[in-house]
């Protein structure tokens, strides 16, 4: 594996590079914006691409989950929040707080240590890619017979978070106190 | 494909989403950055699994899981910002300062 | 065995009496008049049961050893035993019978006292202790009852505590006996050290080189000192006599004092040439200038005291001029008119309500009994034929006559002229007390420490047997060693304590008004301010020592808590600077926590 060089780089990895630098710019975008309703914009765009990148990795599966589930619900859901919370429309300069400078230096910081701890972890690590690894078949056979229990446990969690948000959105459900 | 480019695009989109959590003043904007930094979470899990080719599908899995996490974890998130929002008329991060020193 | 009873019994009253004397509880008149009437029995039988065992050991008169238990410590062990020997029954019979005349006298002096329960059971507690000293078979055990002893006069000199300057009294007593006990402990260390036991027996019969036995020897005269009340360490005994009367007749004059002589009587083989010499020259010191203080003394108790300081002197001028035998003579005499002396004055101080002379005067007629035995005592003290002072000084004046001590010239006249101060003093404190006019005032409400004012002719009879009581041991007594009288010393003696007897009664029969110490003259201030030796000390020791302590307190306040608060304000301080830290926004507090990770990561990375 370690033998495949860098140079020239195969056609997928041109593909997943471009998905990547899109989904990068995007986040960039979605942190840096003036206007929120963008940012939640760029979000879509962000998750099209990381989905993009996961079709590539062959996790089609996932992929679909993805473009359904963050692209579909989750955004919309935040862009319900934006609206609920009667959040300015238009252009806003006092989306960032005093907290930039700071927040930009760990970000930096974040961004620099990671980015050498898996440089120099895996720079010689190679993935052959084979189509199917990720289709809803395998990974279906695969959560129905080895995660069946968290499977369990994590609709009893959605159902707590369903019932928890019902409550904590409701008016009339007042606390004991 | 070398698995140091998903884990690179990762680490970037992780720390992009650190300094929305870190800068950004409005609480929704910082949901979102949350919810940044679990897909870079994401994007790794997916390509170790790949690189892996693990007989489990465990990265895959996790991946489900915890995109199943993050939408309930949205929904907590907002019915809490809406709550805030309710009683505080504000959901600028640094105006809710009851419990700092006075 | 008998030695072990004789000791544990008065013990046992102690505990009774401290235990059940109060049972039940309660604090009206009636109940404390019930509690003192236990105590005094829980005081008298077993001190009697006591004093009658020693009498019974004194018939059969043979030494013998019990050895209860040795404690092995891992390095020298200790016998606890007791060991009798004819030097130890003759002191016990001392201790029994003054004891259990002090017992008997203080249920009449107390009565009515509130804390007699406690009084009686502190001086059966030192009745035990004294014992316990006397029978020691080993110099540990012996130390034991030597420091209860010093406890017990501490307790029974504060008895009326209420007075600061009793208590102070108390622990200037406990103090100053603590500096030599010290000594005495350590000399009891190198003697136990360098003989490999601490059994005394071991000890005379060890083979110990005269360097290691001089060292030891000191150290414990430093011990015998502080107890003995010999210069230097003196100044304690006067100001005891703040104590009630017969705990002055009993630790401070008859038994307590004299254990300093009895410990070096025991030892006295142990005793090399130089340390008698040191031991002779403070004897030779203290018995004048001690004589001389109580002649300028106007506190008739604080007489008896310098008188008591000079007489133990005596004893040890004795020892130090070799004549252990007539120290020991003298040291029994002296106990029992001593202690009768001081019981006499205790009945004068309770008929007048004072302890000064110049309150008293003219008590002959009403107080008959008290004067008959309070002039035995003097006879006996100035060493009149036939009471047994007489005796007894003629014994020492003729061991020092013969000594063979390179300082003989020096104890000897000291001695000489101690006994005609002596003769002076007593006839000045007998002729004050009960010649001349009386001067009895109706004085206030008694402060606590002085004695109460007793309202009858004459003391009463629990006061007035025991007086008797003492009279004839202090009367007779000189005629059980009338074998070893010699006619030269003893009309040498006589006629010089006539002489200042003599001296006295002329100048006071010039003007009986008149104090007869103004005979000193320019002398008398020195004399009674006891040659400004406590003067002396306060300046080199006690301002020093409390300066010193003075600066440890400012020291303590201002630098160890002063460092405590310090870093208390630097904390507080430091906090208040992250307080401004703690500002309510939560994005601070996460971008802080995040480049703290960060730095730990990176310090790791590098580090690992």
């Amino acid at each position: 594996m370690s033998g495949v060089g860098f140079w020239p780089p195969s056609t997928l990895e041109v593909v997943f590079l471009l998905l990547g630098l899109v989904a990068v710019g995007s986040a960039l975008m979605v942190v840096t914006t003036k206007q929120l309703v963008h940012a939640a914009l760029w979000l879509v765009v962000c998750f099209g691409a990381l989905a993009g990148c996961y079709l590539v990795l062959t996790a089609e599966f996932v992929a679909w989950v993805q473009v359904l589930i963050y692209v579909g619900a989750v955004v919309v859901l935040l862009l319900f929040g934006i609206m609920l919370t009667r959040a300015p429309i238009g252009r806003s300069d006092d989306l960032d707080s005093g907290n930039r400078v700071a927040a930009a230096v760990v970000a930096v910081a974040t961004a620099g240590v990671l980015v050498s701890v898996v440089v120099g972890g895996f720079q010689h690590a190679y993935a052959d890619l084979q189509p199917g690894a990720g289709s809803a078949e395998t990974l279906g056979a695969s959560i129905f017979r080895n995660w069946v229990l968290p499977f369990e446990a994590l609709s009893v969690l959605l159902l707590a978070a369903l019932i928890g948000a019902i409550v904590l959105s409701r008016t009339d459900i007042k606390g004991r106190g | 494909m070398h698995v140091v480019y998903p884990a690179v695009v990762a680490a970037l989109l992780f720390s992009i989403g650190v300094y929305g959590v870190l800068a950004r003043r409005n609480t929704i904007l910082v949901l979102m950055s949350v919810e940044l930094m679990l897909n870079a979470v994401n994007l790794n899990l997916i390509a170790f699994d790949v690189w892996l080719r693990d007989v489990l599908h465990s990265g895959q899995v996790l991946t489900l899981f915890v995109i199943v996490i993050a939408a309930a974890e949205v929904g907590i998130g907002l019915a809490i910002v809406l709550a805030v929002f309710r009683t505080r008329k504000a959901i600028e991060l640094d105006r809710l300062r009851d419990l700092g020193e006075p | 065995m008998i030695a072990a009873l004789i000791v544990v019994l008065p013990f046992a009253g102690a505990l009774l009496g401290l235990l059940l004397s109060r049972y039940p509880h309660g604090r009206s008149p009636a109940e404390n008049l019930a509690a003192n009437k236990r105590a005094a029995w829980f005081g008298v039988v077993p001190t009697a049961l006591s004093a009658a065992l020693i009498g019974w050991l004194a018939w059969e008169n043979t030494p013998s050893t019990n050895v209860l238990t040795v404690i092995d410590t891992g390095g020298i062990s200790i016998t606890v035993g007791l060991e009798v020997t004819e030097l130890s029954v003759l002191t016990a019979m001392l201790v029994g019978v003054v004891a259990l005349a002090v017992q008997v006298y203080s249920v009449g002096y107390m009565r009515g006292e509130s804390r007699y329960p406690s009084f009686s059971a502190f001086i059966s507690l030192f009745t035990s202790a004294m014992l316990l000293v006397v029978f020691a078979a080993d110099l540990m055990v012996l130390y034991v009852g030597w420091e209860i002893m010093g406890l017990c006069s501490y307790l029974l000199v504060g008895h009326w505590w209420e007075e600061r300057a009793n208590s102070r009294a108390a622990i200037k007593a406990f103090l100053v006996t603590r500096l030599g006990d010290v000594g005495f402990l350590f000399g009891i260390f190198v003697l136990g050290f360098a003989a490999d036991s601490f059994r005394i027996s071991d000890i005379l019969a060890a083979d110990i080189p005269q360097s290691t036995l001089v060292l030891a020897t000191l150290l414990l005269l430093a011990g015998v000192a502080g107890k003995s009340a010999q210069v230097p360490l003196h100044t304690w005994l006067p100001d005891a006599m703040a104590g009630p009367t017969p705990i002055s007749a009993l630790i401070h004059a008859a038994t307590m004092v004299a254990a300093g002589i009895f410990v070096v009587a025991r030892l006295y083989v142990l005793f090399p040439q130089p340390t008698l010499d040191v031991l002779g020259v403070a004897a030779a010191i203290g018995m004048l200038g001690a004589a001389l203080a109580a002649f300028a003394q106007n506190d008739l108790k604080r007489v008896l005291a310098y008188s008591t300081i000079s007489q133990l002197a005596y004893m040890a001028a004795a020892l130090a001029g070799g004549a252990r035998d007539a120290a020991v003579f003298h040291l029994v005499t002296h106990g029992a008119f001593k202690a009768l002396l001081f019981l006499c004055a205790g009945a004068v101080i309770h008929h007048v309500g004072s302890n000064l002379l110049h309150h008293m005067g003219g008590l002959r007629r009403s107080m008959p009994v008290t004067f008959w035995t309070m002039t035995i005592g003097y006879a006996a003290l100035i060493g009149l034929p036939p009471a047994s002072g007489f005796f007894s000084k003629d014994a020492i004046l003729y061991g020092l006559e013969r000594s063979t001590s390179p300082i003989q010239l020096l104890l000897y006249g000291s001695a000489l002229l101690t006994v005609g101060v002596t003769g002076a003093y007593a006839t000045r404190a007998w002729l004050m007390t009960f010649f001349g006019t009386g001067k009895i005032q109706a004085l206030p409400e008694p402060a606590p420490g002085t004695a109460h004012i007793f309202d009858g002719r004459e003391a009463p009879p629990s006061m007035l047997w025991p007086l008797g009581v003492l009279a004839v041991p202090a009367l007779l007594l000189g005629f059980t060693d009338v074998g070893e009288f010699h006619l030269a010393p003893a009309v040498t003696a006589l006629v010089v304590a006539l002489l200042g007897a003599a001296f006295v009664y002329v100048v006071w029969r010039g003007s009986p008004e008149r104090d007869p110490a103004r005979l000193l003259g320019a002398f008398r201030d020195p004399c009674e301010q006891a040659f400004y030796v406590d003067r002396l000390y306060a300046a080199l020791f006690v301002r020093p020592v409390l300066a010193l302590a003075r600066g440890v307190v400012r020291t303590d306040d201002g630098v160890v808590d002063g460092a405590v608060r310090g870093s208390g304000r630097a904390t507080v301080g430091l906090s208040g600077l992250l307080r401004h830290l703690q500002n309510g926004n939560a994005q601070l507090y996460v971008t802080g926590v995040l480049a703290g990770v960060l730095l730990i990561a990176v310090g790791a990375v590098m580090l690992g």
